[in-house]
């Protein structure tokens, strides 16, 4: 719980915390809640020579809504997130898992940018963006990229993020058919298994939907087949249907003390038809 | 001063007075170890094994010791030089253990080297820069393997890794030997028996986590030849007589203090390498030194607790009436025998007779090496594992014969009038009235009306259970004959200048409320207000003797211990008075203490204020003939037995069917703690066990992997009980007072971990009764309950 020495500094504005990440390479880290990073330093499971702390900086927080686009600044905190009303009405879905994340100390401290960029293979948000098809904003020395989520949780802890960008922030298409069902790991309260849904439905009948899994495997990552299988589904009797084979997809599964493969691939079933149910109720 | 017509003052005796500790430790303005800070003060930092068993080639602490602000690195060989083998407080036999380790290690986390550096920060750097080769050995990590022949052993002269071995039984037990000279009264009730039901059980090894992990501070003064030692204890005054042994100090040379201390749940009743280590290395190099343990070290080098297996055999008749018990044990120890390790699981045994009339029993217990961190006492110490495994078994016995649970232990209960009742494995119950906490329970639960609810749910296709438990355990210890550093307690009484009234105690509250309860008796005794009261503990120069918190003994000794302390200042102060009424001919004999003032009996008009009487005691003009001047007395208490609290715990669970989640829904305890000086502190020692109890049953384990790397090592992976996953308790008590001591309480800080595990693990196995469940391991894991929910049978 004794973390090797470190430098500390605050950052001004985006483009200081870029500079002083150019300037302090490998050895430097961003800290925005630091509920991912700090915790492993204690363990000296990281040991950065710098950290830089953009967590107070404006440019990165905020919650605007502009035309059914929702956008969320890196450095708004869970707490922050789930007490949205803009989120709750017109995202319900990020509202709510942000409101189970942790418990109130980890919610009041760490940040959406922070647990995106730091992709936990049980963290809730992930599987969220992915299901919402969010974009997620990065900035780095040759301006910003824009990277959708899908295609932004790469494996486990790896995301397409250079080690000189900033994640400033997400945005989506408001959505209120959405919802996120997630099996608690007691200790850590991290999804064992986390299924999101966001369907579009037609009185109802499903006629596309977006579903992403945490926790189950090393990344969050869309669940194809389930998607496909609610294409057209009526809802909420076919979710059960179009959710049985959701856990027997995934390539990869991760196994530990709390769940093995197979509990696992099972509940991966059970919370994708819970999600599914509780989007369709949405509607 | 005087308090001449002051208010009538309130009897606190059963009074829910809420604790005076607390404003100081919710509003951070309590001193723990870590708050400690002296001039010139050196920070200890330990280079722990990262391997479960192996030969120490070499440590190599050259950089170590290169770092600017190191004062000294030093191995467990060269420390040998200076401490040896740590004391235990068992008679069994044990292998050298010492603080550091000399030449081999035995579990992950054992330290292997020490450094002594200016910041705390410094030194971890320099213990994570000293380099350790190790030969590896295989690792032993299953305790009924570990028996086998060729195992590996983890210390040489305990073949097959057998620390204890003891064997009873029910009949023909040779007292003087105690080997079993004829036991075929066991066979022959198991032969007859109508029922036997046959069941494998662990009772896993847990954490303890208390809030405050361990630390220590050392300062040794050589000019003075004194040492100092500020510890987060359990026990300051065993501290001292073994910090000071290993010194090779007198006691005299030695101050040991427990400052605030933020939990213990028996951990830290263990004195620890650490702190023999602290007070070696502040004499070696002549400072202050600190060490602060983190959590990761808590959970890997404090005392662990449990881990029993056990196989248990119980015998009855098709009406429900027990006719035996075996019970074959194997405690799963850990690396070495710290203080109390071999003894806690000889009581699991001895209390396994719990509240039934219990014909014959066979107990045979193995406690066995494994490279594991070594258990100790842990909340209820022994008595948990044993009344989980009878409880248990009593469950499938009334399952087996479709008995009410409830019947079943009525029909078996020791009756009122067999008290003082002597048990199979020689234990002597005060008190007990078993069958009207039962009626309670019942009737707070509405029995009846549960198993209504249950059977209604399940006509909905939901998977809920209903457990009930019942529960005696073994209380107020010792006597001195069972605790090998004395079983007393001491206590020490001054009336103040000014009537003010400071007390001393022996045990050593660490979240237990006593300087409440402590002040709410002698408020009562002396008639004077609560605020006018201190109670002084856990330190070693203040407290005259004494010896510790543990085994729920500080109201049942240290209470006892308090009260005749108080009975001597009370007649020296009634001595005094009826001095200063001379005139009126007063003998102390008639007097009483009555709202600030002692008085003749039923004549307040004949008086003097308590605090008059104190002024006068100290200021003694004329000094009555015969009298010393002062009042400030004290009392050893030796217990001639043990306290028998006991009681019934009712539970309703709730399985999801999908997942295997369990909720529980409901959890109803009735204890029975005798007398009640602070309901409102009862209570919560009943909430907090309850919750470390329930813990046991459906969250908590302390899991290694096959090489002995522990995979529970942080909250991340070990499970606590959250307020969350409790149910509002309701609670009750009955009121069965002891003989034992003058307040006929029992204690109660156990009672909750003991009665609630069994409880839950019932209802559990009631909930998934339809699917052929007769039994499941603890903790009740969520993927455990789905494979039992889809594939039956047992876990």
């Amino acid at each position: 719980m004794i973390p090797t020495a470190f430098e500390y500094r605050r950052a001004g504005s985006v483009a200081e915390a870029l500079s002083l990440l150019q300037e302090g390479g490998p050895e430097a880290k961003l800290l925005a809640g630091g509920h991912s990073l700090i915790p492993m330093m204690k363990q000296r499971l990281a040991e950065p020579g710098l950290l830089i702390d953009i967590g107070g900086l404006d440019e990165l927080r905020g919650i605007q809504e502009d035309g059914g686009e929702i956008a969320i600044g890196a450095a708004m905190t869970h707490a922050e997130i789930a007490a949205s009303d803009v989120l709750r009405a017109q995202a319900p879905i990020v509202a709510e898992t942000a409101a189970n994340i942790g418990d109130a100390q980890v919610r009041n401290r760490g940040t959406i940018g922070g647990s995106l960029a730091h992709a936990d293979p049980g963290a809730d948000l992930p599987a969220v963006m992915v299901a919402l098809d969010a974009t997620i904003a990065l900035l780095g020395p040759n301006g910003e990229r824009k990277v959708q989520a899908e295609d932004f949780f790469q494996d486990i802890l790896t995301v397409d993020l250079a080690e000189d960008e900033i994640v400033t922030g997400v945005c989506f298409q408001a959505c209120r058919s959405a919802a996120y069902a997630k099996l608690e790991q007691r200790a850590s309260k991290f999804a064992l298994v986390g299924v999101a849904a966001a369907l579009s439905l037609d009185g109802g009948t499903c006629s596309s939907a977006r579903v992403a899994v945490t926790g189950a495997s090393s990344h969050a990552q869309r669940l194809s087949g389930v998607e496909g299988a609610l294409a057209g589904a009526s809802l909420p009797g076919g979710a059960a249907d179009a959710a049985s084979g959701a856990g027997d997809a995934l390539d990869f599964v991760n196994e530990d003390l709390h769940g093995s493969e197979e509990y696992r691939r099972a509940m991966t079933a059970v919370f994708a038809r819970r999600a599914i149910e509780a989007a369709a109720g949405r509607s | 001063m005087t308090i001449a017509d002051g208010p009538a003052l309130p009897k606190l005796i059963g009074e829910r007075v809420k604790r005076r500790e607390d404003p100081r430790l919710i509003q951070g303005q309590a001193t723990y170890v870590d708050d400690i800070k002296l001039p010139g003060m050196l920070h200890l930092a330990f280079k722990r094994s990262d391997i479960a068993h192996g030969v120490i080639r070499s440590i190599d602490t050259s950089a170590a010791a290169a770092m600017e602000g190191v004062e000294l690195v030093i191995t467990g060989a060269e420390l040998a030089e200076h401490l040896g083998p740590m004391p235990i407080g068992t008679p069994f036999p044990a292998p050298d253990h010492y603080s550091v380790a000399t030449d081999k290690v035995r579990y992950v986390g054992e330290p292997v080297a020490v450094v002594v550096a200016e910041d705390r920060y410094l030194a971890r750097d320099a213990a994570d820069a000293i380099e350790v080769e190790y030969d590896e050995l295989p690792a032993v990590v299953d305790p009924e393997a570990a028996m086998e022949a060729g195992s590996a052993t983890l210390h040489e002269g305990f073949e097959r890794n057998i620390a204890v071995e003891s064997y009873w039984g029910g009949t023909g037990v040779n007292p003087e030997t105690a080997q079993p000279e004829d036991d075929s009264a066991v066979d022959a009730a198991f032969a007859e028996a109508d029922v036997v039901v046959s069941q494998r059980m662990l009772n896993q090894r847990l954490a303890p986590n208390a809030m405050e992990p361990r630390g220590v501070v050392a300062h040794y003064e050589p000019g003075r030849e004194y040492l100092t030692v500020w510890s987060a204890t359990q026990n300051p005054h065993i501290l001292r007589t073994l910090v000071a042994a290993l010194m090779g100090l007198g006691e005299h040379q030695v101050r040991a203090v427990a400052p605030e201390v933020g939990g213990g749940f028996g951990c830290k009743i263990n004195i620890y390498g650490e702190e023999y280590v602290a007070a070696a290395l502040s004499r070696l190099v002549k400072a202050p030194v600190k060490w602060i343990e983190d959590r990761t070290e808590a959970f890997l080098t404090t005392t662990h607790g449990r881990d029993l297996l056990g196989y248990i055999d119980l015998a009855a008749k098709n009406d429900g009436t027990i006719t035996g018990l075996k019970a074959r044990i194997i405690a799963d120890i850990g690396a070495y025998e710290v203080l109390l390790t071999a003894m806690i699981p000889t009581l699991t045994g001895l209390m396994m007779n719990g509240v039934y009339r219990l014909p014959v029993v066979r107990h045979e217990l193995t406690e066995v090496f494994t490279n594991k961190t070594p258990t100790d006492a842990y909340r209820g110490a022994g008595r948990p594992e044993g009344l989980y495994f009878l409880e248990r078994a009593v469950d499938m016995v009334a399952r087996e014969l479709g008995m009410d649970p409830a019947e079943i232990r009525r029909k078996n209960f020791v009756p009122p009038d067999e008290f003082p009742f002597a048990t199979q494995g020689g234990l002597v119950y005060d008190s007990g009235n078993y069958e009207p906490c039962l009626d309670k329970a019942l009737e707070v639960a509405d029995w009846q009306g549960l198993l209504a609810e249950r059977d209604a749910a399940r006509a909905e296709g939901r998977i809920v259970g209903v457990g009930l438990s019942f529960y005696v355990e073994v209380c107020g210890l010792g006597p001195s004959a069972v605790v090998p550093t004395g079983g007393w307690e001491h206590s020490g009484v001054t009336v103040e200048r000014g009537g003010k009234v400071t007390a001393t105690t022996g045990a050593s509250p660490h979240g237990q409320g006593n300087e409440t309860t402590f002040a709410q008796m002698l408020a009562d005794h002396f008639s004077i207000p609560l605020e006018d009261i201190t109670i002084l503990h856990g330190d070693t120069s203040v407290v005259k003797q004494g010896i510790g918190t543990f085994g729920s003994r500080s109201q049942a000794v240290g209470g006892a211990a308090l009260i005749s302390a108080a009975g001597k200042a009370g007649d020296k102060m009634k001595q005094f008075a009826a001095a200063l009424m001379t005139d009126q001919e007063v003998s102390p004999e008639d007097l009483v203490f009555e709202d600030g003032r002692i008085q003749v009996e039923g004549a307040p008009e004949v008086s003097k204020t308590f605090a008059e009487v104190a002024d006068y005691a100290y200021v003694p003009v004329p000094l009555p003939p015969g009298m010393e001047p002062g009042v400030s007395e004290e009392a050893f208490f030796e217990p001639e037995n043990n306290t028998y609290p006991f009681g019934c715990h009712i539970s309703m669970v709730e399985v999801d069917r999908d997942t295997g989640e369990t909720k529980l829904l409901k959890l109803i305890a009735v204890d029975d703690c005798g007398n009640v000086i602070n309901p409102l502190i009862v209570d919560g020692q009943v909430h907090g066990g309850l919750a470390q109890g329930i813990g046991q049953a459906m969250f908590e384990e302390v899991v290694y992997d096959e090489d002995g790397q522990p995979v529970t090592a942080s909250f991340m992976d070990y499970v606590m009980p959250r307020a969350a996953d409790l149910p509002v308790f309701e609670l009750d008590r009955t009121v069965t007072p002891t003989p034992i001591n003058p307040l006929g309480a029992k204690g109660v800080g156990e009672a909750g971990t003991i009665g609630s595990t069994p409880c839950v693990v019932n209802a559990a196995v009631d909930a998934l009764a339809p699917f052929g469940v007769t039994h499941i391991e603890m903790p009740l894991r969520p993927e455990r309950m789905w494979r039992l929910i889809n594939e039956g049978g047992q876990s």
